[in-house]
């Protein structure tokens, strides 16, 4: 109940200010533009691909790759989203607000981040509007839209969370902002270290964001991948509210 | 009084920043209906007291029980009994005044029926009748501080708790406010922090002095003002008075010759010698001009107290009071 009146805060912040529309609106273009080359390049090869005996349907051909792009524009998007969460908070005084209310900290940081998952899923909520609208011409798979839309709520969930702690790490929102960043970038491309050596390749795989999100995509839905994101998204939480919990303490 | 009044028992509250002490053994009690005002020099400790009393502020050591209930072991239920106005009020700008009001009472897990009872209620005893619609960011400086307060007091805690509600405010807001101060201390315990030191004799019921973290002084108004008394006389004369003719009155126990026609005359708080100094001045045909009691402000025990430790002991009255 408290958890979603705090979301429901958030939420409101977020659609008071313009940089919640200006991040749909931009977000929205940018998807869209990508729709319409793939769908553009289906079209021109389609004739090829009838031929072939297992060639990518239109979902593999189209929504696989949207969903892609998504993923690194929101890489660059959640941060900015999520930098303000606790920092700004810290930085006006309004997180004493909270803190004296009869509200704990895991409320605090669920309700926040529950705020800020509620407008990534409505931007997903648009993005999948696009590949789900060519099922009026066509037939969609709709098991690998599905595994695409999973693997990038998963996705955002975890940016999200991630972002979340950089902001209950610092006053200055821009510094949570950067850090989110960086944080995310790495984990998205650590795979690429140790590809030659067999003893660490499986770990950096296996850490990196991108690799289980690439199998969801794929239409593979595997546990492991999903067990992968929720132990990130709980383990993000759990430190943002060991973190709030260590303000009144320190100093 | 009983047990029930209590609403908030302090005992012994340590607070550290790294090595520096910055509240250190600090013991009070807060009453039903008492407004207690908290002076203290800038860096006292007093903001430290406020923010470890809301629970903003884990202490370092000590117990905090409000209305009963460990503000550490059960941090919810007791901070369902509090209010806290903190000194830069914790208002969110891009609401209008109904939202935020709306949030606090939720957050303070009003349920859904009784929200806007609540903040009409608030607004009403905060004089923000007409401003429910306005952008909090458009308010002035002395409205926020309202809100600030119409959210302290939203879900009638039994403690309010105002650090330095009336900084940066004009004359007749500070006045507004204490007023309203003065109106809540009769249904919750205030607990008031401030630095000035004519507010604490207008508004508080019971008055402390925190200096470098330390309690150096807690009393009742009527303590305070009995303690303000004199206890030495302004006596002015048109030829000089002889010191030691004065000195050797009944009562007297120093004089300080102040020119050559002002004396001041000290003497014991359980009696009163002006009587007798007049007399005395009356029969040597002196020519008496003056001889007024003289008062110590509130500022000066204040100053009195606040720089004790520097000079090693009180400093002696220099000044004459008004």
């Amino acid at each position: 109940m408290i958890v979603f009146t705090i979301a429901g805060r958030e939420l409101r912040h977020l659609f008071l200010s313009p940089l919640a529309w200006c991040v749909l609106a931009v977000i929205q273009f940018i998807t869209a533009w990508m729709f319409l080359v793939q769908v553009d390049n289906f079209l021109k090869f389609a004739p090829t691909l009838a031929g072939m005996a297992s060639a990518p349907g239109v979902t593999d051909a189209i929504a696989a790759p949207i969903f892609s792009t998504a993923s690194v524009v929101m890489l660059l998007v959640v941060p900015i989203m999520s930098m303000r969460l606790v920092a700004e908070e810290r930085r006006s005084g309004t997180l004493s607000l909270l803190l004296s209310a009869p509200v704990n900290m895991t409320e605090i940081v669920l309700g926040k981040y529950l705020g800020l998952l509620i407008f990534l899923l409505i931007m997903l909520g648009l993005i999948t509007l696009m590949p789900l609208s060519l099922a009026i011409g066509t037939h969609l798979d709709y098991g690998k839209l599905f595994s695409g839309v999973l693997g990038l709520a998963l996705v955002l969930g975890a940016f999200a969370a991630a972002g979340l702690f950089m902001s209950t790490l610092t006053k200055q929102p821009v510094v949570a902002a950067v850090s989110s960043f960086g944080l995310l970038l790495l984990l998205w491309i650590i795979s690429w270290a140790g590809s030659g050596d067999a003893r660490f390749s499986p770990t950096f795989h296996y850490l990196s964001l991108l690799d289980h999100y690439a199998s969801l995509l794929r239409g593979s839905f595997n546990t492991a991948d999903v067990l992968y994101y929720v132990l990130f998204i709980i383990t993000f939480l759990v430190l943002s509210i060991r973190r709030l919990d260590a303000y009144r303490l320190q100093h | 009084m009983s047990n029930n009044d209590l609403l908030v028992k302090v005992e012994n509250l340590y607070r550290y920043y790294d090595d520096h002490c910055a509240v250190q053994n600090l013991n009070f009690e807060l009453r039903k209906g008492e407004i207690l005002g908290f002076l203290g020099p800038n860096g006292a400790g007093k903001s430290t007291t406020m923010q470890i009393l809301s629970g903003n502020l884990a202490p370092s050591t000590g117990q905090i029980l409000i209305n009963g209930v460990d503000i550490l072991d059960e941090p919810k239920r007791a901070k369902a009994n509090i209010g806290y106005l903190p000194e830069q009020p914790p208002l969110y700008i891009d609401l209008t005044v109904d939202e935020y009001l709306t949030y606090c009472a939720a957050l303070n897990r009003l349920p859904r029926s009784k929200l806007q009872a609540a903040r009409d209620l608030a607004k009403e005893r905060c004089g923000l009748k007409d401003m429910g619609h306005k952008l909090i960011g458009n308010l002035s400086k002395g409205y926020r501080q309202r809100v600030g307060i119409a959210q302290a007091i939203i879900h009638s805690p039994a403690v309010v708790i105002l650090d330095e509600p009336t900084v940066g405010l004009d004359p007749i807001q500070i006045r507004e406010i204490r007023a309203l101060i003065v109106e809540l201390g009769q249904e919750h315990g205030v607990i008031l922090s401030t630095h000035i030191l004519p507010e604490v004799q207008t508004v508080c019921s019971r008055v402390q002095i925190i200096h470098k973290g330390r309690l150096v002084f807690n009393d009742t108004l009527t303590g305070l003002t009995q303690r303000m008394q004199s206890t030495s006389l302004m006596l002015a004369c048109r030829q000089a008075p002889e010191q030691a003719v004065i000195k050797a009155l009944p009562g007297v126990n120093d004089v300080q010759p102040l020119d050559n026609h002002h004396l001041r005359v000290h003497f014991n708080a359980d009696s009163n010698p002006a009587e007798i100094v007049a007399a005395e001045v009356l029969k040597r045909g002196w020519g008496l001009l003056e001889l007024t009691p003289e008062h110590k402000s509130l500022e000066q025990i204040f100053v009195d107290l606040t720089t004790a430790d520097e000079t090693g002991g009180a400093t002696p009255l220099q000044e004459r009071a008004a």
